[in-house]
């Protein structure tokens, strides 16, 4: 998502939680600037994503609603677009690369052991809400592979064995937080 | 006017024809999968393609407007070649056995399969996701076997105003289903089957009974009782080979006899008893606003129909106070089938077994609803489709078309002409209107052959306007009253009209709505494929039956009178409140 449609900072990076209602009042007036034009649901739904981190439901069926079209279309389009996510993303982002070269030298492997170590499944958020795992396509650095990138961060040679290590050193620089403009 | 010429014959079209619509005009036929009539093309399915003289590429005729002068290859080797390869692809993906499947009779792409010659599939693809949907009491899903053609998504949205299916997802993992495919059972689908009736494959369909009403009538221990709704007769001939329109009642009869049902009864009977009730109900209405100056609902609503009764639910709970308090006709069949009519043969209602055959999926929605149980056991046990039904005839093995013409049994078999024309958009109101303007003046309705004609046929919606003049004393409140009535189906036209009723503020005392287009006898449950050229005979067989009966008014049927002397005692009465009257909920709209 381009920079200039990034509204206020997220609750995340302003660091105080942000209440419900200011959310809420946000998105209405999401909902209103943009129900009646032309193409206005997917900048919508990129500024109500912006809002909350993710689309949580209840802003969905809000959004579905305030533009009178129906809850299954509003749901297609969030679904067709991979930039879209329906669920809240962790701190870090977590994506291992499944392009064919890091999938042929152990990929798979890694990506096992990262399910194993933050105990979710791929498209899932730790209960901590620190990390989010998904498996990305190539991000360009085939003669390093397997590599995995956590937020902005591409880790090159990751080994099954030293997942932990991996994410201790993470943990330990307090890398940037993921923001939304993210895909 | 344009000129086209259509493999080699020169016909002229209107402007703004399709190169598929002027095929058509040439007579000649253009297989499509995702084609809908009144419906804009949308493309999806590739199947149309044809050549076009001086193109480069082959066109699809469904969306290419026809230009003058232009030259179009229908059935050309290189036209052919492209739809083979398109169906390949499809049938690639597809993951169905045609010998297992319920729509192997009259499948679209297996038919396309062979009028393209496809002899062996030469890609191996990935199949289609796998999931099948069992969710809701009337349908089944089945993905594997989705073409993606978008047909449902259509029907349910612009045609019906709801919208619970849309593409989800992009690309081959696109799924053609309700929002973040969930099932069908956690969204507001009001089950009105019109998807599984456009559905060109096996990837809609009913949720069956048959199985379950082989297994009662196999039973000793049980007496099973069928009742068939108005809409069947004009329709079932169509699965054995009939014309459409042409009427099979008598051959019905027979068929339900022969395939062991106890008692062959018509839901017609209870249509009658639903224009004495829901007759007497407007009346009361009426009156409550006009003379005790009572703050009462009107206009007021049918509530025949199932998928509408849940869209109002869902959609309209604002309405809810206006919808005729009285059951469809299919429930009061079942309450007094298992209460009258079982004590009449000495029977406990747990003893009998109501089968009802419906043009409707919601149908089997509606008998399950914890409400429909006054006997005290479910009224109606099973409710089986049009479709089934013939299913079941054929797996009877009854040679239908040979089938004598025979009765239904009384008294739950008879009915009048006003109980048959429930089937078509219209004549629900028509029906009431035949014996409330009779009880009012004490005269018949002052229409020629009893037809309100500007309520009839398949115009969305349809409203009409009597003045009451000549009347009996009890009613002189309605002396010179402008009686307004006003007529909706498909439950698209149903929003329009609600729409307008919200902003504007209600302009009639009456409205009848069927869910789906046409009325019954276009219901998601007859035989597939229903057009507007279908629903029209379908129209003119059921007023033929109608025309066709001695009595044509609700009030005369005397099984009826007799119900009311023997059991009821009268309309809107205690019995009556208990027996054939209901309530609505609001649904949340999940
Ligand atoms: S949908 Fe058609 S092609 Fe597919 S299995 Fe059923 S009958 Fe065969
Ligand atoms: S049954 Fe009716 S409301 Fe439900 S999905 Fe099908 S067309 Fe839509
Ligand atoms: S379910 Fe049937 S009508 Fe709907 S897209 Fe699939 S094939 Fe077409």
């Amino acid at each position: 998502m381009p920079k200039k449609n990034a509204p206020a900072p997220c609750a995340c990076q302003a660091g105080e939680p942000v209440s419900k209602a200011t959310l809420d009042a946000r998105l209405d007036e999401v909902i209103a600037e943009y129900k009646d034009k032309p193409g206005g649901l997917i900048p919508a739904l990129q500024l109500t994503q912006a809002t909350f981190g993710y689309l949580p439901e209840p802003a969905l069926k809000k959004i579905s609603a305030g533009f009178g079209m129906p809850y299954s279309e509003v749901a297609g389009v969030v679904s067709f677009y991979s930039f879209f996510t329906t669920h809240p993303r962790g701190k870090y982002l977590v994506r291992v690369c499944m392009g064919t070269a890091c999938y042929v030298r152990g990929g798979k492997d890694v990506l096992e052991a990262m399910k194993k170590k933050l105990a979710i499944d791929v498209g899932q958020t730790t209960g901590d809400r620190l990390f989010s795992l998904e498996v990305g396509r190539c991000f360009g650095a085939c003669g390093m592979a397997p590599v995995v990138m956590i937020n902005e961060t591409v880790h090159q040679r990751v080994k099954p064995a030293r997942i932990g290590d991996l994410l201790n050193r993470v943990l330990a620089a307090d890398e940037k937080p993921a923001t939304q403009e993210r895909p | 006017m344009l000129n086209v010429t259509i493999n080699s014959r020169k016909i002229s079209v209107p402007e703004g024809s399709t190169i598929l619509g002027a095929a058509r005009q040439a007579g000649v036929s253009i297989p499509t999968l995702c084609h809908m009539e009144h419906r804009e093309p949308i493309g999806a399915c590739r199947v149309c393609l044809v050549e076009v003289e001086g193109a480069r590429t082959l066109a699809a005729s469904c969306s290419t407007p026809v230009t003058d002068n232009m030259v179009v290859q229908t059935h050309s080797v290189r036209a052919r070649a492209a739809r083979r390869q398109v169906v390949e692809l499809l049938l690639s993906e597809h993951d169905g056995y045609c010998p297992t499947c319920d729509r192997n009779r009259n499948c679209e792409l297996r038919a396309l399969a062979d009028e393209l010659g496809v002899a062996r599939l030469p890609f191996e693809g990935q199949k289609a996701s796998h999931h099948i949907d069992a969710s809701t009491p009337a349908l089944v899903r089945d993905n594997s076997k989705c073409v993606k053609c978008r047909r449902c998504v259509t029907v349910c949205a612009e045609v019906q105003g709801v919208g619970a299916l849309f593409p989800q997802g992009r690309g081959f993992a696109t799924v053609i289903g309700p929002a973040f495919t969930q099932d069908l059972g956690g969204v507001a689908c009001v089950q009105c089957g019109q998807c599984a009736a456009v559905c060109p494959v096996g990837a809609i369909s009913e949720k069956s009974h048959v199985e379950a009403v082989w297994k009662a009538i196999e039973n000793p221990a049980k007496t099973v009782l069928v009742q068939t709704a108005p809409a069947i007769r004009a329709a079932l001939g169509e699965e054995f080979g009939y014309e459409p329109g042409t009427r099979v009642t008598g051959k019905m009869a027979a068929a339900l006899r022969r395939i062991g049902f106890d008692g062959v009864f018509d839901t017609n009977f209870t249509a009658d008893l639903t224009i004495i009730e829901e007759g007497t109900e407007l009346l009361t209405r009426l009156k409550k606003a006009l003379v005790d100056k009572e703050k009462v609902a009107l206009p007021m609503f049918t509530s025949c129909s199932p998928g509408w009764i849940n869209f109002a639910e869902y959609y309209y709970p604002q309405f809810l106070p206006n919808l005729s308090t009285c059951k469809s006709p299919q429930q009061m069949f079942g309450a007094v089938a298992k209460t009258y009519y079982a004590q009449k043969i000495g029977k406990k209602p747990g003893e009998l077994v109501v089968v009802s055959v419906m043009p409707c999926t919601a149908k089997k929605f509606e008998a399950q609803r914890p409400e429909m149980n006054s006997s005290g056991v479910q009224d109606v046990d099973y409710v089986l489709t049009t479709r089934e039904l013939a299913r079941m005839i054929r797996e009877a093995g009854i040679d239908f078309t040979s089938l004598p013409d025979e009765e239904m049994d009384a008294p739950l078999g008879l009915s009048s002409g006003a109980a048959d024309i429930f089937a078509n958009t219209g004549g629900v109101m028509e029906a009431a209107l035949r014996t409330a303007y009779e009880i009012v003046t004490g005269r018949e309705l002052p229409v020629t052959n009893l037809h309100v004609t500007a309520i009839a046929g398949l115009q969305g919606i349809k409203e009409a306007a009597l003045t009451i003049t000549g009347t009996k004393p009890d009613w002189r409140f309605l002396e010179g009253v402008e009686l307004k009535v006003a007529v909706s189906h498909g439950l698209g036209n149903t929003r329009r009209l609600l729409e307008h009723m919200k902003a504007n503020g209600p302009s009639h005392h009456f409205i009848e709505v069927m869910t789906c287009p046409g009325g019954c006898i276009g219901g998601g449950g007859q035989p597939r494929f229903t057009d507007d050229s279908v629903r029209l005979k379908r129209i003119g067989a059921i007023y033929a039956e109608d025309e066709g009966k001695p009595m044509r008014k609700s009030h005369e049927n005397p099984a009826v009178k007799t119900l009311y002397d023997e059991f009821l005692k009268k309309p809107l009465g205690e019995k009556s409140h208990h027996l054939l009257h209901t309530h609505y909920h609001e649904k949340k709209p999940h």
